[in-house]
């Protein structure tokens, strides 16, 4: 076989474990993104109904200082009216903290807070080496453990940021949109899946688009925990193997794959992009 | 029996009242015309009644029922809500129509999915969907969108958007259709036809409340005619409130209409 051949066939082996982790990635964070979406915009409280009571205490002091009452502290004696103020205060204060305690919408930002603002390369390392530290065996040990390990790590990266793209899509739909639901009787699902989603989806084609493209190179990080997709193979040819060693041109021939299915992945998102312009 | 009967609502906004004891009953096909400056309440009183605001007193209740009872915590329950809102219906300021949808669609979607609900709608799904395209259809040309019904809402004037809007409401048959500026986004040629077309189901004796700048169109429409301020009802009665007002305030705001 040729240089030219053995090179091509190797890149392309190469090629298609890059596709298998991009395409996988697509499927889990896709999904996954709209879970976390929901997660950051839920708004269970709790606490919410003893912050509603506060407030009300809060409320309650302020309309019986208005309307000059006198007020008894806890143990019967007068309050003047700067510490009733301050009780006042400090009801509707704590009252407001409780109120805007969300627990799930807390770990939902914390989480996509700490995997955005981290490099995913670390986030690959850490996921692929330090369950094997912290447990008796590795649990990546398996044939394809480098593939499943960087496939965990990139759904979950990729769904946090499909998750703000989506939360932005949600919001940008305008209230009266879900109120027109409301009115004429429709489900909270109803309205979500029949009059949000088509236009959520309208809005968010353009900026996942970007994310997508940028899914296609990112996979190329994969390499860092010894998968072998394209620019592994691409590089092998530098350090020796398949007979040869020192070639340079087939790492950077590995640009071409990236940049002809990027135009595939172009072409087809631009016409999606098309076929919702049916509505406005 | 008086179809809608309010008492005492009240609705605040952290400190500041937007509605201020409000009272006010609407018997069975008559026209309620709700005037007075932006900002006294008038909508916030319709998004009560829609279900889309939570009163924070008094009590709603519709044929006899108390749909809402701000001392009855039971009345309040989320569960129960969407049922109460089949009540009402709401043609809003800026259409809300939805886009992806085509006018006949925007009317048939809602009926199509409470239909879902009726216990032998499987076994007569395509029955049901007829009848229910075929009632659309029939709306649709009661607004005079004959023409219109399979264009979709960005390829609609603003008038004809609002009566497919009205049409949408009036599919779900609501015991009260009420109105939340329906002119007010559109020029005076379209703020016409939209008029005439409430004006043909006051004729046709629709229970119906109209939130509008349009006094002319309310004095000649209304059997009654509230008129709000700060949210409070000031003035309330016959269609004289504007044509003869007792009032000093209401006196006062009528008299920024010219003549």
């Amino acid at each position: 076989m040729s240089e030219f051949a053995t090179v091509i066939s190797a890149l392309n082996e190469g090629f298609v474990e890059t596709l298998k982790l991009f395409l996988v990635t697509l499927v889990g964070s896709i999904p996954l993104g709209l879970i976390i979406c929901f997660g950051s915009m839920n708004r269970w409280a709790p606490l919410g109904a003893i912050g509603r009571r506060y407030i009300a205490y809060g409320q309650r002091i302020t309309r019986a200082l208005e309307a000059g009452e006198t007020l008894n502290g806890l143990d019967g004696a007068v309050l003047t009216t700067d510490m009733a103020l301050n009780k006042a205060k400090m009801y509707s204060f704590q009252g407001r903290l409780l109120l805007g305690f969300r627990p799930i919408s807390l770990i939902s930002r914390f989480i996509v807070w700490v995997i955005r603002g981290t490099p995913l390369m670390l986030q690959l390392l850490i996921v692929y080496y330090i369950p094997g530290f912290v447990l008796p065996t590795n649990p990546w040990s398996f044939p394809e453990g480098r593939f499943a390990a960087s496939a965990v790590m990139f759904i979950i990266n990729y769904a946090c940021y499909f998750s703000e793209i989506y939360r932005g899509g949600i919001q940008g739909v305008p209230v009266g949109q879900q109120e027109a639901g409301q009115v004429l009787g429709m489900t909270k699902s109803q309205i979500f899946f029949k009059v949000t989603l088509l236009q959520m989806i309208k809005r968010i084609v353009p900026p996942m688009a970007n994310e997508v493209i940028t899914l296609v190179k990112d996979t190329s990080l994969a390499r860092i925990i010894s998968y072998q997709e394209v620019i592994w193979a691409g590089y092998a040819f530098l350090k020796g193997s398949h007979g040869y060693s020192g070639l340079l041109w087939p790492l950077f021939f590995t640009g071409v794959y990236y940049l002809v299915f990027n135009g595939v992945v172009s072409f087809l998102l631009g016409r999606l992009e098309r076929k919702l312009e049916f509505f406005r | 029996m008086s179809v809608l009967e309010v008492k005492n609502l009240e609705k605040h906004f952290d400190k500041t009242k937007v509605l201020n004891d409000i009272s006010f009953t609407l018997e069975q096909g008559q026209a309620l015309s709700i005037i007075g400056s932006s900002g006294s309440g008038k909508t916030t009183l319709l998004r009560c009644l829609n279900f889309l605001e939570t009163p924070d007193g008094g009590s709603i209740s519709v044929n006899g029922e108390v749909l809402f009872d701000a001392a009855d915590p039971a009345t309040r329950r989320d569960a129960d809500v969407r049922r109460k809102r089949l009540h009402f219906g709401l043609v809003f300021q800026s259409f809300n129509l939805f886009p992806q949808y085509t006018a006949l669609q925007n009317v048939t979607l809602a009926p199509e999915l409470l239909a879902k609900e009726q216990p032998d709608y499987k076994s007569k799904k395509k029955e049901i969907n007829a009848a229910i395209e075929a009632e659309g259809r029939e709306l649709l040309a009661a607004m005079g969108l004959t023409d219109r019904a399979l264009h979709y809402p960005h390829q609609l004037s603003g008038g004809q958007q609002q009566r497919v809007a009205i049409a949408r409401a009036l599919a779900m048959h609501p015991d009260i259709l009420c109105f939340d500026e329906p002119t007010s986004a559109l020029d005076p040629e379209l703020t016409g036809e939209v008029l005439r077309v409430i004006r043909s189901l006051a004729e046709k004796h629709t229970t119906m409340i109209i939130v509008t700048h349009e006094m002319g169109f309310a004095h000649d429409v209304s059997d009654r005619v509230i008129f709000m301020d700060e949210g409070f009802i000031v003035e309330q009665g016959g269609p004289e409130v504007i044509s003869d007002p007792k009032m000093e305030r209401t006196q006062k705001f009528l008299s920024s209409y010219g003549k």
